[in-house]
């Protein structure tokens, strides 16, 4: 064996060995139990493209969190206000970033303005102004802690989102955070797309309020303090949809984040799911003070501003549980106990990418990536071995290593193949022997000089090796940019390229040298078949 | 064996009439980027927003028939494409938004064809607001990538080869789209994608005919400038070849065989494999070529 060959070799036999363990989580279908414990457990993963399932993109409407916070604040003032007995008009929201409070007399504004000073100290205040002849005064958000709220805002809506797809019951889901307000939510091979889609994108805000009986619905005009709903209902029989206005009080009574748990349960009279929700020790007083003081009158069950139903208080309820019943089939109730469960999300999220690839055209794809892949591997061969005869055998050979370094490269790092990831790795099959060809174009010349085998071919290494170098870096520097801004598919498509080529490197100047070396190396052989 | 003997082709007296095909290919290819950019190419909706889906018939459906089904219930805008394999529709509608296009499809089909059901066997549906990132993004990178292949070149090559290379470059960027446009095929992400590569790729070509013309400039300073041109490229004819070849078999198997997802995609390989060939001899060459000749002219006269 010629000098520097050896450790080339062994080079190239434990790459072989190492791309075979790491292969084999991915080829084998069931692995015994110690593989585990000492070798390599990843394996490469089908992009959704290839298993079907479905990628969603959603945004996170922060303003509405925001919005939603100054609500809690207005309240809060306006009982602590109450119970100090001071006298206001009004205070509400204004705008995205302030509360306004609107009261009769310079006296109690200074004295408000105080309570506010010591109550909100990270709120702007504004000095008292006119409105009408009344003091009025305003607090602000500030600006970073508005960007503060909205950032823990889409915090809690992934992990709200991430409790409810748990709980639905996805396996190997992905769940990410994008850039400032985007959550990214892969399901690999979801049943029933649409399903998981209403159940993770609902706000699921539940609110207990009082029905205004006093107003009309049709009245026009709608005080300050209670607002009109809709209560939707679906005739069983005809599925006709009708919608009965209501007007109930802004303020709600109790709210769902009270909720310790709901649960799917059968009336055994009408046999008709319903949900059964449990609510803490504050929800369950509270529960038990608004029973007792309205028997007789209607609260509605208010979800996502839409009257769920309005029933009537008949009695007190105390023990702090109750249950949400209408036309429910088993699997809208088992979802709004799933979404009650997991809470609701701090603010309204919005859909606003949503790929979905179905089961079989996922298996279709990956047939035909692979039949392609295998047209594509058998041209290549025959033609090289054609071309350059023993030479194009040993290009071939070259290629076969390539393509076994770069699926045990892609098994190591747990890397996603999608199917453009395919068509970069039957791309790789034609460019991969292009290196070799560069080579064995040169040894022809050398050949042709007159030189002899082993000169020719030391020659043809050294000579194409810058050529081979600028091929691959130019295709790297796309790969990376690829890689860097390509989502999905692209970016499968930037990693099988970009370790390709890398790995062509080794395989075409270092595995064909050797092969090549060992033909050659004692000299007797006369005449090359290239 | 060997597909050509030694040949002797002069590449750059041919360079007028390459030249002329060449630019009318590249303003056909401005005008297609140029409506592109105006959003009035036939954008695929990952860049426009809007919903596509995939549909499977269990009996075959006309194309006529389902525009009519889509017309009467409310959805006057679709494109619709028949994938004769197999029952295969495709809706494509722009500029709508996430969710409600995609079940009035299908709401209208299974009214209209009660007796032909159907499995969706894909929907993408993209918000305005991510197809306008995404062609950001796209922007950015395609400046980045053809930055970054212009800086190698700069620091690889003199001044001329430079020029020559990335006009090249961009000559078989422009020519993909050239086609693209001209067969109103879509121009989606997988387009760019192959574009980009192709950009990577076809500097191979030019790069084993410039190396060789660089070898030859060296050894032999005294003879015609064109004549050491010619015999560089005539010289690496057979690899030029041979090399795109392999990869054109590589590509033509995925455009026949790799299914309609990635039919397109591989189309535009297929263009840019080809068109990166001819480039490396036909463009960037001649105009190396072009360039040394002006040097060598010009020379004299500042001495």
């Amino acid at each position: 064996m010629p000098k520097e060959t050896g450790w080339r070799i062994s080079l190239i036999a434990a790459f072989v060995v190492l791309s075979f363990l790491y292969l084999t989580p991915t080829l084998a279908s069931k692995l015994p139990s110690w593989w585990g414990t000492f070798l390599p457990k990843d394996k490469i993963h089908l992009g959704l493209d290839l298993q079907g399932g479905t990628h969603l993109v959603m945004e996170v409407d922060t303003q509405k969190a925001i919005e939603g916070s100054l609500d809690l604040v207005a309240t809060d003032l306006e009982d602590t206000l109450n119970s100090k007995s001071l006298r206001f008009k009004r205070i509400t929201r204004s705008g995205s970033d302030k509360v306004t409070v609107v009261v009769y007399e310079k006296g109690t504004a200074d004295t408000v303005l105080k309570l506010i000073k010591d109550k909100y100290p990270a709120y702007e205040q504004s000095p008292t102004f006119d409105e009408g002849g009344f003091v009025a005064m305003t607090l602000r958000v500030n600006e970073k802690d508005a960007q503060d709220r909205k950032d823990k805002a889409v915090q809690q809506a992934l992990e709200t989102i991430r409790n409810r797809i748990d709980q639905f019951g996805v396996s190997e889901p992905t769940i990410q955070r994008e850039g400032i307000n985007h959550i990214v939510v892969q399901l690999p091979g979801i049943k029933d797309p649409q399903r998981a889609i209403d159940l993770i994108g609902r706000t699921a805000r539940l609110d207990f309020k009082m029905v205004r009986e006093d107003i009309s619905p049709t009245s026009g005009t709608i005080p300050d303090d209670a607002e009109l709903l809709k209560e939707k209902t679906v005739d069983p029989t005809t599925g006709a949809v009708s919608e009965i206005p209501i007007v109930v009080q802004k303020k709600p009574m109790i709210t769902g984040d009270l909720l310790t748990d709901a649960q799917v349960r059968i009336d055994s009279q009408f046999n008709q799911p319903y949900v059964a929700i449990e609510f803490n020790s504050l929800g369950a007083k509270l529960f038990d003070q608004v029973t007792a003081a309205n028997v007789g009158k209607r609260f509605a069950i208010v979800l996502d501003n839409n009257i769920h139903s309005a029933p009537v208080i008949r009695e007190r309820i105390s023990g702090g549980s109750a249950q949400i019943s209408g036309s429910f089939t088993e699997k809208t109730a088992s979802d709004l106990a799933i979404v009650l469960r997991a809470g609701a999300l701090p603010a309204p999220v919005k859909i606003i990418q949503n790929v979905t690839v179905g089961p079989s055209l996922g298996q279709d794809s990956i047939n035909k990536g692979l039949y392609a892949g295998l047209i594509g591997v058998l041209l290549v061969v025959i033609f090289m071995a054609v071309y350059y005869k023993l030479s194009g055998l040993i290009a071939d050979f070259g290629m076969i290593l390539n393509i076994l370094y770069l699926m045990g490269a892609l098994s190591a790092l747990g890397a996603t193949l999608t199917l453009p990831g395919i068509a970069a790795i039957v791309l790789l099959v034609g460019m991969s022997v292009d290196s070799n060809v560069i080579i064995f174009e040169r040894i022809r010349e050398e050949l042709k000089l007159g030189k002899s085998p082993k000169s020719a071919l030391d020659a043809g290494y050294d000579k194409a090796f810058l050529t081979i170098m600028d091929s691959h870096i130019t295709t790297l520097i796309t790969a990376a940019v690829l890689f860097q801004f390509g989502t999905g598919p692209v970016k499968g498509f930037a990693v099988s390229l970009s370790l390709g080529v890398i790995i062509n490197l080794f395989t075409s100047l270092i595995g064909t040298k050797v092969a090549f070396d060992l033909l050659l190396h004692n000299g007797k052989v006369k005449k090359m078949s290239i | 064996m060997e597909l050509l003997g030694k040949t002797r082709i002069d590449f750059i007296g041919m360079r007028n009439i390459s030249f002329i095909i060449s630019a009318i290919i590249s303003i056909i290819g401005i005008i297609g980027v140029i409506q592109v950019g105006r959003g009035a190419a036939n954008m695929g909706i990952d860049f426009s927003g809007g919903t596509a889906m995939q549909l499977k018939f269990s009996k075959p459906i006309s194309i006529a028939d389902a525009r009519v089904a889509l017309h009467k219930n409310g959805i006057a805008k679709a494109d619709l494409q028949e994938i004769k394999d197999g029952n295969k529709l495709l809706v494509k509608m722009a500029g709508a938004a996430v969710g409600k296009p995609s079940e009035m499809v299908q709401t209208a089909f299974k009214k209209e064809f009660a007796d032909n059901a159907f499995t969706v066997e894909s929907s993408t549906e993209i918000g305005p607001s991510i197809g306008d990132k995404l062609r950001k993004d796209t922007l950015v990178a395609s400046v980045l990538a053809m930055l970054g292949i212009i800086l190698y070149i700069a620091w690889r090559f003199d001044f001329k080869f430079g020029v020559g290379a990335t006009l090249a470059t961009m000559h078989d960027c422009l020519a993909m789209f050239a086609v693209f446009y001209l067969m109103n095929k879509e121009i989606n992400l997988l387009f760019i994608t192959a574009v980009l590569t192709i950009a990577g790729y076809s500097l191979t070509d030019t790069v084993v005919v410039f190396d060789r013309i660089r070898e030859n400039l060296h050894k032999n300073l005294k003879g015609a400038m064109n004549t050491i041109f010619n015999d560089s490229i005539n010289e690496v004819l057979s690899r030029t070849i041979v090399t795109s070849l392999t990869v054109f078999l590589a590509a033509a198997s995925l455009f026949l065989f790799g299914g309609e997802v990635i039919h397109d995609f591989s189309l535009a390989l297929l263009i840019g494999v080809l068109v990166g060939t001819y480039s490396s001899v036909f463009v960037a060459s001649p105009i190396v070529a072009i360039l040394e000749n002006r040097a060598l002219v010009n020379k004299p006269k500042v001495a």
